[in-house]
């Protein structure tokens, strides 16, 4: 049988990716974390001398501890067989890909180990983040500098 | 004559003995779970890492083999076994412990039965009296290797599989009535059908099954029927399913008497999608079960398919297609005596 004849074949039989069912989960557990975020972020800025800019940094402290705690005890993959990109995109997803690899790594050592494969799947999003908010802030430099927009 | 990979033993060699050793999850979720002989509550088999629970497994299964044949190790002339860790170095462990002269096999999760085959030609060969072979997978040690780490949360589909944490092994040894002996077997092609996705390896793997199901009929001169049943290593339901409508096409006439140990070993749970794959995957059911009926004559022959997809983290980053590979033996009950 060819290829071609085959992946006809094979995609006719295979179940197929239930996108509605995989959109709501998404937006119901990402929308959940997000919440819970906010309300942390209310948390300090009612409790604690934090305006709604300046909260934003603890808030996203505390969200990685949760879902630290939540990797750590196993649950966080639940939430994500459940939710998808709903729990990858949130920053709890970035926490559970540091600690997820520094878990799984502890069995090398804590140098070669932890530390040198903590961030093996979380390095990329560092970077493309970094160089995406450098993009950004350029972009928004210039247009500052003629006049378009103001900070 | 070209062989197409077809063999046939004249001595007929016996399996004497088998021995399976699995971890908690499959002790817990496992059909064939009281059909395995020892099962661990730890997954690390109570040892400090993965690898180490991985390679006491394999140790187990071949002294649980030893024992029931009553067999001393230094009686055995070969150990042949394979995993999946890189340089499959469990297995390499388990070889030292033993202390029996080894050779390492990779096929994948078809290394149950390539080993089989070849303990089964030196044993035709004359070359040895007794040889243990066998495969291991053990589920963190190989998920972390193929895939992510255990605790990242990475959205599996239904079509992806559980890799099992199970090591069995064999005793091959010269024919002896009434025991499960070693007909024939064919030597499978490494089929490759352009399929990229490590997460649905049964689809990958089903055309490698279909190729040596029909390089095995044509080469022994055999149809579906002279067989009791028809067991593939681990396509998983997906692949099984496609496995099927493969036979079908290839104009064959039915697949009743057809099952697969990857589909079956987890039963109809969800949560482990498609079902079960790895080394010890077909191993711990074909030297459970199947073995278990072929002993008490509930089958009278079987033909024992294992399906390996031979990729690396590696090869699929760097955009490669999944090369599958699928090796045949045919067993028989063994009343007739040579």
């Amino acid at each position: 049988m060819e290829q071609q004849k085959y992946a006809h074949l094979e995609k006719e039989l295979s179940p197929k990716t239930p996108l509605l069912k995989n959109t709501v989960r998404a937006f119901l557990t990402g929308g959940l974390i997000c919440l819970i975020g906010q309300f942390i972020a209310l948390f300090y800025i009612t409790y604690f001398d934090f305006t709604e800019r300046t909260a934003s940094n603890p808030t996203v402290a505390t969200m990685i501890f949760i879902s630290m705690l939540l990797t750590g005890f196993g649950l966080y993959k639940k939430i994500s067989q459940f939710g998808g990109a709903g729990a990858a995109v949130p920053i709890t997803g970035f926490g559970n890909a540091v600690v997820s690899s520094a878990i799984e790594h502890k069995s090398e050592g804590y140098v070669l180990g932890v530390g040198g494969n903590m961030f093996k799947l979380a390095g990329s999003v560092i970077l493309f983040g970094v160089f995406s908010a450098f993009l950004v802030a350029l972009i928004k430099t210039i247009l500052v500098k003629l006049g378009v927009v103001s900070w | 004559m070209v062989k197409n990979g077809t063999m046939t033993f004249s001595t007929k060699p016996s399996i004497h003995s088998a021995g399976v050793a699995a971890g908690p999850l499959e002790d817990k979720k496992s059909i064939f779970a009281k059909q395995f002989d020892k099962v661990y509550e730890d997954e690390r088999c109570d040892l400090p890492t993965n690898e180490d629970g991985h390679r006491q497994l394999m140790y187990d299964a071949v002294m649980i083999a030893l024992s029931k044949a009553k067999k001393d190790v230094q009686k055995i002339d070969f150990f042949l076994t394979g995993d999946l860790v890189n340089q499959m170095t469990p297995s390499n462990f388990t070889a030292h412990s033993l202390g029996i002269p080894y050779i390492g096999l990779f096929s994948a999760c078809a290394t149950s039965v390539s080993s089989m085959i070849t303990g089964a030609l030196f044993t035709d060969a004359q070359q040895a009296n007794w040889i243990v072979a066998g495969s291991s997978s053990q589920h963190n040690a190989v998920e972390r290797q193929f895939r992510y780490p255990l605790e990242y949360g990475s959205q599996k589909g239904a079509t992806a599989q559980w890799t099992v944490t199970a090591a069995g092994a064999v005793l091959i040894g010269k024919n002896k009535p009434g025991m499960p002996s070693i007909e024939c077997a064919t030597v499978g092609k490494v089929v490759d059908m352009g399929m990229t996705d490590p997460l649905n390896m049964g689809s990958a793997m089903a055309p490698a099954a279909m190729a040596t199901l029909s390089s095995h009929l044509i080469g022994h001169s055999k149809t579906i029927d002279d067989y009791d049943t028809i067991i593939t290593g681990d396509l998983g339901s997906n692949g099984f399913k496609i496995f099927k409508a493969l036979v079908n096409e290839a104009g064959l006439p039915h697949t009743k008497n057809f099952r697969d140990a990857g589909e079956e070993f987890y039963g109809k749970d969800p949560s482990f999608m498609a079902g079960a794959s790895g080394a010890g995957c077909s191993a711990a059911v074909f030297f459970s079960d199947v073995y278990e009926k072929l002993c008490t004559g509930e089958y009278q022959r079987v033909l024992m398919i294992a399906t390996g997809a031979l990729l690396s983290p590696l090869s699929y980053q760097q955009g490669d297609t999944i090369p599958c590979i699928a090796h045949a033996i045919e067993i028989t009950a063994g009343e007739v005596a040579v």
